[in-house]
């Protein structure tokens, strides 16, 4: 029998606790009135212009090529005790992730206790050795992390939240979950006077703080701002929108340049140095002179004054290391080995490919796995065994077995539902959940995150690339 | 703040004015074109239209005739032609989206907006057979535009360079205007003491041009006259308080530029009062006699070398 875990429902016609008065509220709606409101929410995310860029894609009018992320009605609402545990989860996983990046370029401890494999950090293509040695303020490396957090369903009916994947680099979303919560208070206020929700609307508050924090020592008012690589960037809304907010410049490459050992951009009163750079650049692109050459995205030279701690960069260069899907299965250890605590969220079990009897069971076991690839990202380049056909499987195990180190493998997890509008009316669809980690001088967040949906029926794939939506995401406080 | 935030916020206010005028312009040729004339009479005054926004060849490259139905296809919603409406407005908001970050949520909904409407209004059947009220819905928009950015935004250097680019624009676009039309009526520099039977079309003609401008009852207002050529280049060149005379306008493009003067913006600001301060003194019986084209493209030669000094010294800096 196959499993399953709702967020809304425990059992046919029972509605968990948490989400009773919502049920309540729900069931007393008109269809005609949820259907306009799902229209006047799209309406409003045009005019707002919260848009994410296709490449290639045209619009209904052959002009542009700017969609909106589908925005379900239906909340996510999680229970105050869940976020607890999670929050205190997140923390641990964050704190131990941070440290190991710090240990990766400078002692190596842990690759010396043996603990994870040496040659999977140092010949990882991850791993940047322009960082050694270099000291970042408060050791901090992955200011802004975003953890991917499913709940799978057991055998007896209940569920387990899982970690899916650590983003360590230039997380994004963000922004949808601000705007989807303004989203929900502007179509549903009387929502929000029935329940006590946990406010999410002071995360630009935190972030700026957090920059600030880890501005170079010495420096008492730091020139913040954010590093976009442009309006056709798929996420520059949320770029432009985090600037806005934090009241911070909004720069491009084109508008840094390098002097006398620091960072300056161009502004109509000549030069201004800049002392922290939140940057949304992969780590390819930051630098044309220490990195890829033909990078327009960067500030030549950025690499030099970030190695001589004249510049903060969040993220730090070379966190990738540490959310590389083959470095994912070892950090219930990490945690164990810094903090000299159990991990409170769980990984997913997962087998490393590129070891033998992990791989051979992999072959074996193909139509019942979901394999990914290591560097694979966006829900492309993986294969989900139950939803794929013999051909498909086929022709992923001649990929497999041509480099196996290239991949990882997982049980198929049997993702949590949640109720959804969809064309047929109110059905269960996956999703997933991703909450906005920040460490700065502390690790803080805010109650809940982004929760996508997958609205295809029985699809896995949450990632907006491919048909996923997203749906506000309540933390009750009572 | 950044130059290439103000340089996005220029042009911004640049393609929304001059969508704003373009509308103005094609409004009036469209209501002369309705007065009682000649075939040739009409085709001359669309040519005139096309020649003075400088768009004769891309025109003719396109379109085989010189109609009333061509040219306002061809200005209001031709994506390959820049100066159209459309394609102003799509400008305006892709140099809006560059900044959002720099503008008030209101200030850029209302360009967004503006941009999503005119993407379906200006495309429909119905703006060619009714243009007029298409030609209104885009002064409204840009109103309201111009309306919200004053009404909304901090007064600091964001709004002094969207102001700059907006008068800089008008400037430009209000001299044009004059050209082709004193040009249109006797041609070349031809000016005054016409034939007693030409004073009903001129009156018309004269008017047309007023509104289009919002000027007919600022004329009234002003002159407590009937309507004489004279006195029509004299509102819209010389009077500090006509909203859209070249005086006027550059009187808010020198208060906008010493606002945000830097080290290296010395000799645009100098330029800019000098241009300023020669509407001021000037007297229009003086400019008549040299001969007002000549005097209008001068003008349109030093608001086009401000232009490129505004851009030198502020919006795309050289220096490392």
């Amino acid at each position: 029998m196959k499993m399953r875990f709702d967020e809304m429902h425990s059992g046919p016609e029972v509605v968990r606790e948490h989400y009773r008065t919502y049920a309540r509220w729900l069931a007393e709606q008109p269809a005609e009135v949820m259907r306009s409101r799902r229209e006047e929410a799209e309406v409003i995310f045009r005019r707002v212009g919260i848009t994410f860029a296709v490449y290639g894609a045209k619009d209904e009018d052959g002009s542009g090529t700017e969609r909106l992320i589908p925005f379900d009605l239906i909340p996510r609402v999680i229970d105050k005790q869940e976020w607890r545990d999670m929050e205190a989860g997140l923390r641990q996983r964050v704190t131990a992730l941070n440290r190991f990046i710090h240990d990766v370029y400078h002692e190596q401890a842990i690759l010396k206790a043996g603990i994870v494999p040496a040659e999977q950090v140092l010949h990882n293509s991850q791993y940047r050795a322009e960082m050694v040695g270099v000291d970042v303020p408060g050791q901090v490396y992955s200011h802004i992390a975003g953890i991917d957090i499913v709940r799978a369903a057991n055998a007896d009916g209940s569920g387990t939240y899982y970690v899916l994947e650590d983003n360590l680099r230039v997380p994004s979303g963000v922004s949808y979950m601000l705007e989807n919560r303004k989203m929900m208070m502007r179509l549903f206020p009387e929502l929000f006077a029935m329940h006590r929700v946990a406010p999410v609307a002071h995360y630009p508050d935190l972030l700026l703080e957090t920059l600030r924090d880890v501005a170079p020592p010495g420096v008492n008012e730091p020139a913040v701002v954010v590093l976009t690589p442009g309006m056709y960037n798929s996420a520059y809304f949320e770029h432009a929108f985090l600037a806005q907010q934090m009241g911070v410049e909004l720069v491009e490459g084109q508008d840094l340049f390098v002097r006398d050992g620091f960072v300056y951009m161009r502004t109509t009163q000549g030069p201004r140095r800049v002392d922290v750079i939140y940057r949304r650049v992969d780590d390819d692109f930051l630098d044309p002179r220490a990195f890829r050459p033909d990078s327009t995205l960067g500030c030549a030279g950025l690499l030099d004054v970030y190695r001589a701690g004249n510049i903060a960069l969040c993220n730090a260069i070379g966190t990738g290391i540490a959310d590389d899907k083959s470095i994912y299965p070892y950090v219930p250890k990490m945690i164990e080995y810094y903090l000299g605590e159990k991990p409170i969220l769980q990984n997913v079990p997962t087998w490393l490919c590129r070891q033998a009897d992990d791989l051979k069971y992999v072959l074996d076991h193909l139509p019942e796995l979901v394999v990914k690839e290591v560097h694979g990202a966006g829900g492309y380049g993986m294969l989900v065994g139950p939803a794929a056909t013999k051909a498909e499987i086929e022709s992923f195990r001649q990929a497999l077995l041509a480099n196996p180190a290239n991949y990882v493998a997982q049980p198929t997890l049997s993702l949590s539902t949640c109720p959804t509008f969809v064309d047929a009316g109110i059905a269960p669809r996956h999703i997933d959940l991703r909450p906005f980690v920040l460490s700065g001088k502390s690790v803080q967040m805010v109650p809940g995150g982004l929760t996508r949906v997958a609205l295809k029926e029985g699809s896995l794939v949450v990632n907006s690339s491919q048909g996923g939506g997203t749906k506000d995401t309540w933390v009750l406080e009572v | 703040m950044l130059s290439r935030t103000a340089d996005y916020l220029f042009w911004m206010a640049r393609y929304m004015e001059r969508a704003e005028n373009t509308a103005r312009m094609l409004g009036v040729s469209y209501e002369m074109s309705l007065l009682p004339q000649s075939q040739d009479a009409a085709e001359q005054g669309w040519r005139g239209l096309l020649s003075i926004s400088e768009l004769t060849s891309s025109f003719a490259q396109r379109y085989a005739a010189v109609s009333a139905r061509n040219v306002m296809d061809f200005m209001i919603r031709d994506e390959s032609n820049p100066s159209s409406i459309l394609s102003c407005v799509r400008a305006a908001r892709e140099n809006a989206r560059a900044v959002r970050g720099a503008l008030t949520t209101e200030v850029w909904e209302t360009q967004n907006q503006t941009w999503l409407e005119f993407n379906k209004l200006l495309r429909a059947e119905s703006t060619l057979r009714d243009p007029g009220p298409v030609l209104e819905r885009v002064k409204t928009r840009s109103h309201l535009s111009r309306g919200v950015t004053v009404g909304t935004m901090l007064h600091d250097e964001a709004l002094h360079f969207l102001r700059i680019g907006t008068f800089l624009e008008r400037a430009d676009n209000t001299a044009r205007l004059l050209d082709v039309k004193f040009q249109a009526l006797g041609g070349g520099d031809f000016f005054g003491g016409q034939a007693k039977e030409g004073q009903e079309v001129d009156f018309y003609h004269w008017s047309a041009i007023l509104r289009s401008v919002s000027g007919f009852e600022i004329y009234r207002k002003v002159y407590r006259n009937v309507i004489v050529p004279e006195k029509v280049a004299e509102l819209l060149i010389l009077r500090p308080d006509m909203p859209r005379s070249l005086a006027a306008c550059m009187n808010d493009v020198v208060a906008n530029l010493s606002l945000v003067a830097n080290e290296q913006s010395a000799e645009t600001l100098r330029r800019a009062g000098r241009l300023r301060s020669d509407l001021q003194y000037a007297r229009i019986d003086e400019i008549l006699a040299t001969g007002l084209h000549a005097y209008l493209t001068q003008f349109l030669d030093r608001v086009g070398d401000l232009g490129v000094g505004i851009s030198r010294d502020f919006l795309v800096p050289m220096a490392a």
